[in-house]
């Protein structure tokens, strides 16, 4: 069976202009929304308490929010959480109190107040400052992980590639912060996870057009930059769809089953991976060829292509 | 070659499939070793209780029984935990039901996460400037010794900065110290200052480090102790970072108990009474230098002289018992250097009284300027007593009002007594039911996802398909076989998210080679070329990509904590799992069956 076969060359790069517009503003557009909407940070960055818990029957969540209020924790957001039996309480971080024994004081007065037998599903707290040194790790991890590939695609092929490629991250990046920003998800540590994720998922993309145009700049002899770009695209089209597809397959099954707890995680990923399949089309190419690749860039590497590949592998 | 390797992975994969059994851990605290009369005592109270079990065994020192079911297993706890004394500990624990055979050749299952089994997971911090205090109190003690001991005359020795100031007497007395010191002490930094005859003292870097790393590990173990009191089975006690230490105690629901004993850091110290001056003055503001006020459990003050006869950190036993008049009592054992401190100290002073002071360090959840935490330390008289007696390494202290509270005591002094205190900056606690509840919903995850791209590649590829899910078959149980072989590899929530990623990403590199074959047959090329140009086209493109990720893995891996750590390592041996099994994998069943023959037409 065959979804795609295409017989003609599509012309991607002909259009590249304004796609590259569009996501010029999509980007802007997410870092006016992280600016202005912020990003909602989940606990593992800001610090604070957050308690599951299971109640035997739906939860009347009025009656918790004044058992709560009663028991002096005003501050508390309580929400359902999967289910109508599980609730979420959320607080901030306290000064005043020995914050690492508040789960246990909420689930007692919780079980007097509401007369319930109740089931603690779980417990998070997380200091403050283990907070801040979460996201400043984050942030590096990010970076480390630009850096490191940006290093190592110049390496196997050309610095305009590694520039392309790392630009097209950038892009899935920031389009994913934008969206958790803009519908207000939680953003939490797996979100961040899921994130390295796409990065890794977006390059494999990127790799297999890159390693593509590299091949047909050094096969085809006639044609322009933009003409033999075209032809890689074309060629990778049909496995770039179908590799996204199965990806896309799998997540959903991890969105829909996978529970409420990975739900941010699975959510990111989707996104990034329909951003990341576009990106590796449209933005690391058009890069790549906007910073003027040409021919004569790749054809030298072809002694030394058998010997590299061999080297990795000795990794 | 392939096939052993695939075999190997579904025999290390097969122990996940036994599951566990519940079962009760019996071990002895502090050395004592279960034998076989604890043997015979738990069999015998089993039996009398009519608590079945599937399996009882003695094995180095511990008693371990199976369990049919749960509420067996709770029961037989309860039963077990009355019926041994207090020298035993009994936890509840889940023991893999792999068969021995299997167990022989080193088959384990995986080791499920907190986020999966049920538990706590805390991260302490240690309070480094209380431990850079110590270290400063401590040098300021020697170095007094030291001048003293070689009859060095100084002005004072006072501690100044991070450092400690010593002022001489004269330029030779300055001279003299100095030399003597820089021998005496290893690694400090001096600065000497000829006008005003003053040395400072200052610790070097590597000091500086070789301090906060003893007292990080004088932690590790103590909170090691503690753990052990708790009894739980299998509990990890690790270090994370410069100041960090991860605890993570499996299957444990009482976590208010557990908070208590790990959190709250307790040390005694023995002060004389001071009786030269008057409590009220002392209360009123006039506090004389040389002593300290302190209130005891009542809110009674006490006037109390500074020098500390003995510190907690000599303690080595501590225990709780009831006395001839049945009043609750903690004996007290201490070292032997402890030991003749304390006899020195106490044998001028009978027949006076001496207090014990508890100490007691809390987080206050406010911090410092710095982001570090702050402690307070809340010191309380426990007891005021007139030594009767020259005090050795061995005595008691009576005065705890229940025999709840001298238990409870006992069990923190036991623990021993930390140079810095220590506080829970976060914790995860996560419910059983929620546990198996995760499990289960990641397996369905990997279940439908592993079915949809089945089905996908076999509609998409057909026989070709069919291989690629083959191989994709086999990957799945490398990874759970290789997760199961790696001693630290845990599954969680997130790990399980990242198999089902894996199960999406790998077809990937057969779904390469099959559009690179199907390329070269419509250019042309003969079936065997194509299939052998297909696999050595994709071959680079295959690697780059994988290793790209792969360095993504890895930078996860090594910033993430926690179920994070999870999920690179599931993607980690997910890829390179995926190509062993999508190259080499397919390739000889590809060859075993189209390779060598005359193919006019291809399945793919």
């Amino acid at each position: 069976m065959q979804i795609l076969n295409l017989k003609n060359t599509v012309a991607f790069m002909s259009i590249r202009k304004p796609m590259m517009i569009m996501s010029l503003l999509f980007i802007i557009g997410s870092i006016a929304s992280m600016a202005v909407n912020k990003m909602n940070w989940g606990l593992d960055f800001t610090g604070g308490t957050l308690i599951e818990v299971g109640f035997s029957q739906p939860a009347d969540l009025t009656q918790v929010r004044g058992v709560l209020e009663e028991g002096g924790y005003d501050d508390a957001v309580v929400q359902l959480f999967g289910s109508s039996e599980d609730v979420l309480i959320r607080l901030g971080q306290r000064e005043n109190m020995k914050a690492e024994m508040l789960g246990n004081d909420i689930l007692a007065k919780l079980e007097a107040g509401t007369g319930q037998a109740i089931d603690m599903r779980r417990i998070e707290f997380v200091g403050a400052n283990v907070g801040d040194e979460l996201t400043e790790q984050g942030g590096l991890a990010m970076l480390t992980a630009l850096i490191c590939i940006l290093v190592y695609v110049a390496f196997r092929f050309e610095w305009r590639f590694a520039l392309g490629s790392v630009i097209a991250l950038a892009h899935d990046v920031f389009l994913t912060l934008g969206l958790f920003s803009i519908l207000g998800l939680e953003f939490d540590l797996t979100v961040l996870a899921a994130i390295l994720a796409v990065i890794g998922y977006s390059l494999n993309d990127t790799i297999v057009v890159s390693d593509r145009i590299r091949e047909n700049f050094r096969r085809i002899r006639k044609g322009d930059s933009e003409e033999i770009i075209n032809i890689s695209l074309t060629q990778t089209l049909s496995r770039t769809m179908i590799t996204s597809f199965t990806t896309f397959v799998v997540l959903l099954a991890l969105f829909l089953k996978g529970g409420a707890l990975i739900h941010g995680f699975a959510t990111a990923l989707l996104f990034g991976i329909i951003i990341g399949t576009y990106s590796s089309i449209y933005i690391a190419s058009s890069v790549a060829l906007a910073l003027g690749i040409s021919k004569e860039d790749l054809i030298p590497e072809v002694i030394e292509k058998e010997g590299a590949d061999q080297d990795e592998l000795r990794m | 070659m392939v096939l052993v390797i695939v075999a190997l992975g579904a025999l290390y994969a097969l122990p996940n499939i036994y599951g566990e059994d519940p079962a009760v851990q019996i071990s002895g605290k502090r050395g004592v070793a279960a034998d076989v009369t604890v043997f015979d005592t738990v069999k015998s109270n089993l039996d009398s209780q009519n608590i079945a079990y599937s399996k009882a065994e003695l094995e180095n020192g511990q008693i371990l029984v199976r369990f049919n079911s749960y509420e067996s297993q709770q029961l037989a706890r309860d039963v077990l935990t009355k019926a041994l004394t207090d020298e035993y500990s009994v936890a509840l624990n889940l023991t893999p039901a792999t068969p021995e055979w299997l167990a022989n050749l080193g088959g384990v299952p995986m080791k499920l996460g907190l986020d999966l089994s049920g538990g706590v997971h805390f991260l302490m911090e240690v309070d480094m400037k209380t431990a850079m205090g110590r270290a400063q109190e401590n040098m300021i003690g020697s170095f007094r010794n030291d001048l003293r001991g070689e009859k060095i005359r100084y002005r004072s020795v006072k501690e100044a900065g991070d450092g400690v100031k010593v002022v001489f007497r004269s330029l030779d007395d300055l001279i003299a110290g100095q030399k003597l010191l820089e021998r005496t002490n290893q690694g400090m930094l001096f600065a000497e200052n000829e006008d005003d005859l003053s040395l400072v003292v200052t610790m070097s870097e590597a000091k500086l480090k070789e301090t906060a790393e003893y007292a990080l590990q004088q932690n590790i173990t103590i909170i090691r102790n503690r753990v052990n009191e708790l009894g739980v089975a299998e509990p990890l006690v690790q270090r994370q970072g410069a100041k960090h230490i991860v605890v993570e105690l499996p299957g444990v629901q009482d976590t208010a108990r557990a908070k208590e004993i790990l959190g709250a850091t307790a040390t005694l110290q023995f002060h004389m009474v001071d009786q030269e001056h008057d409590v009220m003055d002392a209360v009123n503001g006039r506090v004389p230098p040389g002593s300290f006020l302190v209130k005891d459990q009542d809110g009674r003050p006490y006037l109390l002289k500074k020098r500390i006869m003995l510190r907690g950190e000599h303690i080595v036993g501590a225990a709780s018992s009831a006395d001839e008049f049945q009043r609750p009592q903690v004996n007290i054992d201490l070292d032997s250097k402890g030991g003749s401190l304390f006899s020195n100290a106490t044998k001028d002073n009978i027949g006076k009284p001496m207090a014990t002071v508890f100490i007691e360090s809390k987080a206050t959840g406010a911090k410092n300027p710095d982001g570090s935490l702050k402690f307070t330390q809340e010191q309380e008289i426990i007891s005021v007593a007139t030594i009767q007696a020259r005090l050795g390494s061995s005595f008691r202290i009576t005065g705890q009002p229940t025999p709840a509270a001298a238990h409870n005591l006992a069990l923190l002094l036991r623990a021993g007594a930390l140079i810095a205190p220590i506080a829970i900056v976060e914790e995860r606690t996560v419910g059983p039911s929620l546990g198996a509840e995760n499990v289960e919903l990641g397996l369905q995850a990997i279940l439908w996802g592993f079915a949809g791209v089945l089905i996908f590649m076999t509609v998409y590829y057909r026989k070709f398909g069919l291989v690629a899910n083959l191989a994709l078959a086999a990957n799945l149980v490398l990874i759970v076989g290789t997760m199961s072989l790696i001693p630290g590899a845990t599954l969680t929530l997130p790990g399980m998210a990242g198999i089902v990623l894996t199960v999406g990403m790998a077809v990937d590199a057969n779904v390469l080679i099959f559009e690179r074959i199907r390329e070269e047959i419509r250019e042309g090329k003969s079936i065997q070329q194509a299939i052998h140009q297909g696999y050595d086209a994709a071959y680079s493109t295959i690697i780059d990509a994988n290793i790209t990720t792969l360095i993504a893995a890895i930078i996860l891996f090594a910033v993430g904590t926690g179920p994070i750590k999870g999920f690179a390592v599931t993607l980690s041996i997910g890829i390179l799992t995926s190509m062993f099994t999508s190259i080499i994998g397919t390739r000889s069943v590809v060859n075993a069956i189209w390779g060598g023959k005359k193919i006019d037409k291809l399945s793919i």
